[in-house]
Order: structure tokens, then sequence, then C-alpha cells
């Protein structure tokens, strides 16, 4: 199987193209301000260099942080209606109830609340408001509102009122976007309403967007699939990504991680990613990122999401290293490492500065730094060193000695020996890490529900019939899902043994014959079951994440 | 000091922290009950606090909390006019008014119920409570360690259902009765519980910890903001003792009985390399062992924190691979009395243990885990020891 992984970055596009296993070629482009030029010559560049054929492509996947970005910089965002059913509960406290003022003055289109929901066992909490939400749905036309977000108080266990809802906003204004917060959350009604929200906020850019990855790819002579990744190291396919945007929030390190596992092998290890400013620390578990524990914002608000647990430290190739007192980082020259750094011909010393003086690796001129004072230089090795030494014994769960998988452009600035690492492991290709993750990525899907009167073992098992059901429906091979991750935990003061199961499976992606792709289209792919993100409670008020804006 | 002072929206926000920290592991994230004071203060609505001391023997105070499911609370959120209806039929029930409300429990989102519903009945919030921390049943106040009556009870739920509880046998009683309604409603229900006399709350209630929680609420954010240690913060401020520093390497959890009871593994970082910290908990942290040997016991608080932020880590959040600290904060000494301790000690909970303060002189403990070799606890310290964990999650 051939696909081609590329990475949108903010700098570069980077495009891989892998057959089966083994990385084929690897390009770099600048990202262009219209995305789908840079795209575009990626592709381009990547075959030509290949000599492949375009028709032996059997897929392309794509990674971008594009609408992390309109999230965090508050632009492209389309003014939203908020349905919340779930009155007389949570009526304290309406939709955009935590948001930051001047993203919900972007985003607030009108709020309405209706009686509806239901409770943890399933009994409705009153009857569904049919009549008033018939009555919001013609508001909604006359405000000229375009999308809609629709939350139900524990719909994530029975999501009827939410449906009810979309069917009548479609029969009383069809054209409007409509995103129900059970197809995108578990359990915690403002945080999932949030996700819900932010979704219907970026539905107008995620179309736009993915019809220009589209067109890139057909202005390219490629007629196959395109995946967009997600969050969790999975894909979507592009009209399921035009639909669900926020699933793509933090696929680059994601990707960063899980191309790391594959160049190297390795499945269970620690990933560092030295970039230009900053250094990412991440686990492996089974080949995908361990996940944060806690609830993460993003754009300030706060979400459920699945995001990779990852340790930022203000440390990369281009940190600025002042010499009196020793500082290094968090300031950094950036992408412009190659005109400002010392060894380049700038005047500014930086880590790759020291790092070629003290004969680290070999770039630029080295006779421009034969004058820095060997006593700087071995200090600030050490330094460095210690910040990477502590970042990765944080991000250790476990006291045996693990794998370190070194990627980045900055990589040469992880010591070759660290307390608690078995092995600094190199990969070839580590530059395009990212793109190669994106190639490889898989389909999920995931199950979080309570579960009652069964045993524990039973309420796995239909957790993850469930899970695998929502894999299938999202595109991956039924016959070769596994299952990543079984969570169950009890919940307190509830009766009957409650449980609360999360199952989560992946699998490859199916083989589609690209001519039936075309033929049908995307329908048979029941999106509306797409896998689900995961809620998050609080943990560490310090910066983690390294997702830039995203906390 | 005044005895009434108008609490700032700062104080709220510095009470959410604390008493998330005073939950010792339970009693629900606060941040709900926070959104709405927000909002409230946000339209115009302020809430003073009443020192006990101001309260005339005969003047009545309301005792409130949401009872319930903590996970039920994220999806139907906690609103103020339920608390308040609570309190409000209480009043038409006895055919009185009261003259302040206050919490039974100052651990958790429950710190934040009475100033909810007295922002909505113009009245005060007395700067008290009857537990000093979280505790997971109803019989574990002040109030029943001083015999005090349990009935009647108000519980109102969203929709228009009230229940009043006239009369309980006991305690044991007045829990099953109003735990069966609270299930019906959907797990989570406002209530008001036996109302208390101003004398009751001076000789009975726990005084003075809305304040203590906003106070310690307050340590950690001027720490964070001054780039200090916040637990070493809360330390400072209220005298506690930090027990152990670690990472942890398995939680077990399981509900029976309607509790989420577990266990945690830590294991020692730093200079506590090679040592071994578990704890055991129902809803809330009950007991602490190192390598073995009891080291610190309920009622004494153990708070675990992350060590970095300073956040308290619940017995629903732990796990695996969290970097935390175990600090332990002294106990209102009502609750160290035998009478207390039958109510919240270690047997409470059904750990065949006597109880000793990590406080008491006579525990020698040491106050620097981090450095002092800790001394072998005498042998009638040795209770019994952690059991394995048969029903370990994957």
């Amino acid at each position: 199987m051939k696909r081609i992984g590329i990475d949108v970055g903010g700098t570069n596009t980077d495009a891989v193209l892998l057959d089966g296993t083994r990385v084929v070629q690897t390009v770099k482009t600048p990202t262009t301000e219209d995305v789908t030029t840079g795209i575009t010559r990626a592709l381009r560049d990547v075959l030509e260099q290949s000599h492949v054929d375009h028709r032996r492509i059997d897929a392309v996947m794509i990674g971008t942080t594009h609408f992390t970005n309109a999230v965090v910089q508050r632009r492209g965002l389309t003014r939203v209606a908020a349905v919340r059913i779930g009155l007389p509960a949570s009526a304290s406290l309406p939709p955009f109830a935590d948001w930051p003022d001047d993203l919900a003055s972007i985003v607030r289109g009108e709020v309405f609340m209706l009686e509806g929901g239901h409770e943890y066992d399933g009994r409705p909490i009153v009857p569904f408001d049919a009549r008033g939400m018939r009555d919001v749905a013609r508001r909604i036309r006359v405000a000229g509102l375009r999308a809609v977000g629709i939350a139900s108080v524990f719909s994530p266990l029975n999501p009827s009122c939410e449906d009810a809802a979309a069917a009548i906003l479609r029969e009383e204004c069809p054209d409007v976007a409509i995103t129900r917060s059970h197809d995108l959350g578990r359990i915690g009604l403002l945080e999932r309403e949030n996700v819900a929200l932010l979704n219907a906020c970026l539905l107008d850019l995620a179309r736009k967007t993915a019809r220009a990855f589209t067109e890139a790819l057909r202005g390219s002579g490629l007629a196959v699939p395109l995946y967009l990744t997600q969050n969790d190291g999975t894909v979507m396919v592009a009209d399921v990504a035009e639909r669900f945007p926020v699933y793509s929030f933090a696929s680059g390190p994601t990707n960063s991680m899980r191309g790391a596992a594959f160049l190297s092998g390795l499945h269970d290890a620690l990933v560092i990613d030295v970039g230009g400013t900053t250094t990412d620390i991440g686990c492996l578990r089974h080949g995908f990122p361990r996940e944060a524990n806690n609830v993460v914002a993003v754009g300030g608000v706060r979400t459920l999401f699945r995001m990779p647990d990852l340790l930022s430290l203000g440390l990369g190739g281009g940190s600025l290293v002042r010499p009196e007192p020793l500082a290094i980082g968090p300031v950094s020259v950036g992408y412009q490492l190659t005109e400002r750094g010392m060894v380049f011909g700038g005047s500014e010393l930086t880590a790759t500065d020291v790092a070629v003086a003290a004969g680290l690796v070999d770039l630029g001129d080295r006779a421009r730094v034969t004058s820095l004072p060997a006593e700087l230089v071995k200090s600030c090795i050490a330094r460095m060193s210690a910040m990477i030494d502590e970042g990765v014994d944080r991000m250790k769960t476990d006291a045996s000695e693990m794998p370190l998988i070194a990627v980045g452009g900055g990589c040469f600035l992880v010591p070759s020996s660290l307390a608690g690492i078995s092995e600094v492991v190199h990969v070839p290709h580590q530059a395009v890490a990212n793109a190669v993750g994106a190639a490889i990525a898989q389909v999920s899907g995931e199950a979080d529900q309570i579960f009652q009167g069964m045993t524990r073992d039973e309420a796995i098992a239909e957790a993850k019939r469930l899970a695998e059901d929502k894999a299938v429906a999202a595109g991956a091979d039924p016959s070769r899902l596994k299952v990543v991750e079984v969570e169950d935990l009890p919940i307190a003061y509830l009766p009957g043994n409650s449980l609360r199961t999360r199952v989560r499976v992946v699998g490859d992606i199916a083989s589609v014959p690209a001519e039936r792709w075309d033929r049908e289209g995307s329908g048979h792919r029941g999106p509306s079951r797409v896998p689900r993100v995961r809620p998050r409670t609080p943990r560490d008020g310090s910066e983690r994440g390294g997702l830039g804006g995203l906390r | 000091m005044a005895s009434l002072r108008a609490l700032s929206i700062q104080d709220i926000e510095s009470l959410a922290i604390g008493a998330w920290i005073l939950g010792t592991g339970g009693g629900g994230s606060p941040y709900y009950g926070l959104l709405n004071m927000r909002r409230l203060y946000g339209e115009g609505v302020r809430v003073g606090l009443l020192d006990a001391a101001a309260l005339a023997d005969d003047d009545l105070v309301a005792v409130v909390s949401q009872m319930g499911a903590p996970l039920v609370g994220q999806e139907r959120l906690t609103d103020p006019r339920t608390i308040a209806r609570a309190v409000t039929m209480m009043e038409e029930y006895l055919g009185t008014t009261f003259r302040a409300v206050m919490a039974v429990e100052i651990g958790g989102s429950n710190a934040i119920q009475p100033l909810m519903a007295a922002a909505l009945l113009n009245r005060p919030v007395v700067d008290a409570d009857a537990m000093g921390r979280a505790f997971p049943e109803a019989q574990m106040t002040s109030f029943a360690i001083h015999d005090l009556p349990m009935a009647p009870l108000t519980l109102a739920d969203i929709r228009d259902n009230s229940v009043i509880v006239q009369r309980a046998a006991s305690w044991k009683w007045m829990e099953r009765l109003s735990r069966k309604v609270c299930v019906e409603v959907g797990s989570i229900a406002a209530t008001c519980k036996a109302p208390r006399t101003g004398k009751d709350v001076k000789d009975c209630a726990i005084l003075g910890t809305t304040s203590k929680a906003i106070r310690i609420g307050q340590a950690v954010q001027d720490a964070r903001r001054a780039h200090r240690d916040p637990v070493e913060a809360v330390l400072a401020a209220e005298g506690g003792l930090l027990l152990f520093g670690g990472k942890v390497q398995d939680v077990s959890r399981r509900t029976t009985e309607g509790f989420l009871r577990g266990r945690a593994v830590l294991e020692g970082l730093d200079e506590l390399k090679g040592q071994r910290f578990e704890l055991a908990f129902q809803n809330e942290f009950a007991v602490g062992w190192l390598d073995e040997v009891p080291r610190v016991m309920t009622p004494d608080l153990i708070c675990v924190m992350d060590s970095v932020s300073g956040e308290a880590v619940g017995t629903e959040t732990l796990r695996y691979g969290q970097r935390v600290r175990v600090i332990a904060l002294p106990a209102p000494p009502v609750l160290m009395t035998p009478k207390g301790l039958e109510h919240v000690g270690p047997r409470a909970f059904g750990y065949d243990l006597e109880f000793r303060s990590v406080f008491s002189p006579e525990g020698g403990f040491s106050s620097d885990a981090g450095s002092a070799p800790l001394p072998n606890l005498p042998p009638r310290l040795r209770g019994q020891s952690p059991r394995s964990n048969a029903d370990r999650s994957p």
C-alpha cells in the first residue's frame, strides 16, 4: 500500500511517500498563505522525485494546525446558535458560561434553552419540548444563523433529544450546519457543549479548507481518498473532517510521536521532539501517545479533548544563549536561525552554535564559533542536558528504564545518555516525523458510557462492541481491529454498581477502491458515529501540552 | 475583626481552591458552584461572611449541602435556586426564618452551596461547617458527634419535587431515607439539614472553616503568582506536614455500597527513592502507609496535591504517573475526641487502627519527609497492613 503523508505546519509543509513500511521519499517545502499551493507543490515534488505513478497511490493523509490556529487567533470563525436541552436542570449556567469574552463576542449568536434531557440512568428529566424547539428553529432561520450547536443533558447516554432537535432544525432551516454534542464528547455538559460550539463555529472554515485540500489532490492528478489526521493519531475521511474540525486540534504533536514510533520500531518509549523554539516530550504506549488527564483549554475554552500528554520546554535549536549569568531560552530566533545564528554568519549565540562548538553536530561554519570559551560551551551543554534530563524524568511513569526516541531538527541537543533511559534512539527521516505520523495513521472508535447491572466483564465487552462499530463506521477494516485502551471507573453514590467504562479500538483503514469512493461518496461511512473525545479533569496548572496557544 | 465581612469574588475564587484541598480527595470539584457565584457577582449580588460569635443563641441557621454523585453534577450542573428552595421549604415547614446559612461540609463543592443560597435569600453565610473537611456519610459531622437531632431534613429537586424527612430513628436511618429519595430524583438533590440554633453552632459546629479555606486558596494563589512552591505555602499557612513526595504507580477503585473505595500506591522520588506510600480511600483519603507502616489516618486531613501546581488531586482523578505530594493538615479537635473518633476515626472506615495524629508530640514524626530519616513507629501504631489490590484496573 502506498500512502502520502503531509504535515502542514506554520513554517513548512512536509510530505513523505510510504510504500508499506518503507519511506520512499521525503520533501520539505515552505507553507504558503493559501495552504493549497504549498500542498500542491509538496505533492508534485514527492511524486516527481520518487518516480511513482499517481495511480499507484492509495491514500493521502494530511495533518494540519489550521483549525487550532483559527480559534487561538480568533479568525475565520462563524457566529453560531447554541441550543441547550435540559431545563429545568442547568438553567443558571447557560451556554458560553465560561468562555473568554473576546471569543464569545465573535461566536455567540443566539442562546436557547429548552426542557428535556436525561438522567444518568436514561430516564427523561422532563419530556423534550419539541414545540419549543420548532419555535427556536424558526428564530434561528429569521436571525440568519448558519451554524448550530446542540447539547442535551446526558446525551452521551441517550442522544434522542439532540437527534430530535436536529431533525426539527433540518425541517425548518435545511441549510444550517448542525453539530450535536453527543457526536463529540463524553460526560461533562459544559465541556461537551463547548466542543460542539467550537466545532460549529469552525464549520465554514472546515468546508473551505477541506475543499482546498481536495482541490490540491485533484490538481496533482490523484484520485484517492483524502484523510485528515486527528488528535489521537488516527484519521478521519475528509468529509467527516469537514464536519468535525475540532478533532484535528492536536494532531501536530501526535503525528510527530506516532512518526517517531514508526521510524524507530518502538511502541513503548519516550519521545523527545526538539524544534527551533521548544522541546516536546511525550510518552508512547502501544505506539500511541499517552493522553493528558487534565481539562484542556483551547483558546481559553474548557474542552474534553483527547490530547497527548506533553511536557513543553523552552529549549530548541534556535534558543538564545546568554553567557552571564548563564541562561538558555525560552526566547528563540526560531526559523531565522539560518540567518541570525553565529555558525550561519549571524551575530546571535544560539543553542545550535554551542552544539557546533562542542562538536555535537556539523552545521554552518564551525570556524565562526571556535573562539567561544571552552568553559562556556561546557557549562551550556551541561545546562541543556540537565533541562532535558529533568523533563524526561518528569514524563516517565515507571521506574524501569525506557528508550528515548529523539526527533526534530534540534535533536542533536539530546545527550547520548540520560538517567532512567536505556538508550537514546536516533532515527532516519527524523525531520519529517510529523508527515510520517500522518501517513501511518489508523482509524479508531471509542465508547464511553455508564453501565449498570452488569459485571465488569460484561460492561467492557459491551463497550468494546460499541467502539468497534464506531471504528468501522469511521472507515476501519473490521477484521483488523485492536483494543488499545480499556478503562473502568466505578461511580460513587450511584446505585447498582454503576461502572463508567471506556474502550478504544484502532484498526487499519479498510482498502476502498478509488472508483467505489467516487461512486458511493461517503454516505456509507456513517460519520455521525465517529470517535469521541475524552473529558479531562484538572491536574496540573503548569504549562503543558506544547500546543502553543492551546492552553 | 468585624463580625460580618463582605466576600469579594476573589475571596470566592480562593475559597474554591481551598475547599478542593480541604476535600481530602472527595467532595466534588467546586468549579460549577464557582461559575454560579461569578455570574451572581456579575449581576451585582454580594454575600457576607458572618462570624459565628455574632449569632444570638436563639438565631436559627440553615445547614445546607448538595448531596449526590459528583458525576451527575457534571451533567446537571448546579443551580442556586434549588439550594435556596431547600432552605425556604424548611422555613415554611418550621414557620420561622433563618438568620443565616452555613455549610455542612467545607471540603469540595459543598463549600459553595451556602453562598449560592445566601446570594438568593439575602442572608449571610456563617464562617463554619460541621466537618472541617469532607466526609462521605451523614453521621460524620460535629453535630452528630454532639448528638444533636438529625431531623427534619428538606430535599429539593430541580423539578417541582420536595420531600421532608420529618423524623428519622437514627443518623443511619436519615442517611438511608434521604439517599433513597436522592437516587430517585437523579442522584443529585439540594438538602437543608436539621436546623441549628446560634447556640448549637457556637457550641457544636467547627468554626472559622470558610475563612480557613479562603486562606488556603490565597496561599496557593499567592505562591503561584510569586513562582513559589504552592504546597510549601499551604504547609506554612496551616501548620501542615509534608508526608511524602512521589509518583502514582498504581490506582485501583471499586464501588461498594455507593462509595468509591480504592487504593493508590506512590513511589518515592528524589530523596525518597525506594520508599513507598500507600493511600486507602472511601471517597476521601482515609489512611496512608509509609513502607507498610501506618503513617497518617482519618480524621487528620490527608491531602494529595499536584507537586508543581499545588492543585488538589481527587480520588476520582488520581492516575498513574502523576507527580504528587501528600500532606497532612490538622483535624478539628472535636473529631479527635473519643466520641469523635467513633464517628470519623479509622475504625469508622473499617481499619483496625488506634488513631494517632501525625501532629501529636508522641508521634515524633519528622516534619520534613524530604530529607530527614523517618523514625520507626511505636509497635502499637502498626495496624493492619495494606491489602493487595485484587481488582486492579487494566
